[in-house]
């Protein structure tokens, strides 16, 4: 499950989040990203990269896919 | 365009243009692919180089040079300030104008170029990287070529489908910021440099004068300060504390690479040059003259190997690469690790005993001295590799 956010309106495309991916998880066109669902390991490596913050870790929803297993 | 090319080049960038030149040249055919609409654009780079690394290449031209640089100001945790005048020059450019200029230089020699075009595989024969696959106006398109030269950048996604280890470690990773501003009171010959984890840790944070109260201001920190605080809001306290009344014209993002060159650079049908091989200064971040030395060489391999039917020849480029300049970068990189964990306290102890020298004895050469004695050669190094 996708537990990383992308907030599109706020990234600049630098491909800072491309260069780290150890997947290669991240598709960067001109102006459009997407992280691909079926690679993605959720390392949120690409996060700690970021540098202005448009990267995120949703931990709501990792609670309740947590809660979900259980 | 045609169907097969002799050289595809990923990337049109200052290494994308200057490999597809040298190769060109030759009279070999050559397509350059840039994924952007515009060459040049967006900027995400600090402009500043060296006249002499200019030279080797193109002759300053007054309309893609946006200042001259002749000064070096290093600023202290508390604010001691060092000066020390540049021997030689250096310049800060206009990327937007001289990346246009390099591709059109390789352009007249015979390169197609298309922009917009946006390379999404690579074709692969028995285990050699034989074209690429790419999106060009709504459609998919493939075209075939004997050498992919990987200038895709900071991504370095071209040599990591052909099986090359390509992808940073987040630590390794710089993680930029930048802005150009107006009303910015600085000398307009003057590089300025703030060091210190106030400003940007495990980094260092530019000012860098472009003429007429403009100024390029950006800082870079690691993957691992970014675990905690973003680049952006470090960019943010600075400008609040320094420039409040600035007006920003231009706001831009980048990953940095802040290593030495990848350990292979080559593969069968493929190469790999400037920030995609990691062909930047590990200590200053500098790329545009490494990324330049490096397009240069494997251009002129890559031709070389068509013209001669060689094709295994293009291994070459990585001694070549290794003994200009690679080797080098890998000196810097073990300086950098010295001294990019230091304390605000020794970077303030460094300027102070540097202070001590008369301002006008101040030269790379003194501060080699005192540098020495103080142990961290942290502001001699920095001085020589940026420029």
């Amino acid at each position: 499950m996708l537990l990383i956010e992308i907030l599109p309106d706020k990234c600049d495309f630098c491909g800072c989040c491309v260069g780290v991916c150890p997947e290669d998880a991240i598709e960067l066109k001109e102006a459009e990203i997407t992280i691909i669902e079926e690679l993605c390991t959720n390392c949120v490596k690409c996060v700690w990269s970021c540098p202005i913050e448009v990267l995120k870790f949703n931990k709501n929803l990792a609670k309740a896919n947590n809660e979900n297993r259980i | 365009m045609k169907t097969e090319y002799d050289i595809i080049v990923v990337g049109a960038g200052p290494a994308g243009s200057l490999a597809a030149k040298f190769a060109a040249e030759q009279g070999v055919s050559v397509l350059m692919l840039e994924k952007d609409r515009d060459v040049g654009y967006p900027v995400r780079c600090g402009e500043a180089v060296s006249m002499a690394g200019l030279k080797e290449f193109i002759e300053p031209d007054p309309k893609w040079i946006a200042t001259e640089i002749t000064k070096f100001s290093f600023i202290s945790p508390d604010k001691t300030k060092i000066e020390v005048e540049f021997e030689g020059k250096g310049c800060i450019l206009e990327r937007k104008i001289f990346d246009y200029e390099l591709a059109n230089i390789a352009a007249k020699v015979g390169t197609d170029i298309l922009t917009r075009a946006y390379v999404n595989g690579i074709i692969s024969e028995n285990g050699k990287t034989a074209g690429v696959k790419f999106e060009y106006r709504g459609e998919q398109k493939e075209v075939k070529s004997k050498i992919v030269i990987a200038a895709d950048g900071v991504e370095s996604r071209v040599g990591r489908w052909a099986g090359l280890k390509t992808h940073s470690d987040f630590r390794a990773m710089e993680s930029g910021i930048q802005i150009t501003a107006s009303n910015i009171n600085v000398d307009q010959n003057t590089c300025y440099f703030y060091w210190g984890n106030i400003y940007a840790p495990q980094g260092y944070l530019w000012v860098f004068p472009k003429g007429n109260g403009l100024a390029n201001i950006g800082l870079a920190i690691t993957g691992d300060i970014g675990k905690k605080r973003s680049a952006l809001s470090y960019l943010n306290e600075f400008m609040e504390t320094h420039y409040p009344n600035a007006s920003l014209l231009s706001q831009v993002a980048g990953g940095i690479p802040f290593t030495p060159t990848l350990e292979k650079i080559v593969a069968p049908g493929i190469m790999l040059v400037g920030d995609a091989a990691r062909q930047i200064n590990p200590l200053s971040g500098g790329g545009i003259i490494s990324g330049m030395i490096g397009g240069s060489i494997a251009g002129k391999v890559a031709g070389e190997a068509i013209i001669n039917d060689a094709l295994d020849s293009i291994f070459t480029y990585e001694k070549k690469w290794h003994d200009r300049l690679g080797k080098r970068h890998e000196m810097f990189n073990r300086i950098k690790n010295g001294i990019y964990n230091l304390t605000d306290e020794k970077y303030n102890n460094i300027a102070h005993d540097l202070k001590k020298i008369p301002k006008n004895k101040i030269t790379l050469g003194q501060i080699a001295k005192t540098a020495v004695v103080n142990k961290p050669s942290l502001l001699l190094d920095v001085a020589k590799t940026f420029f």
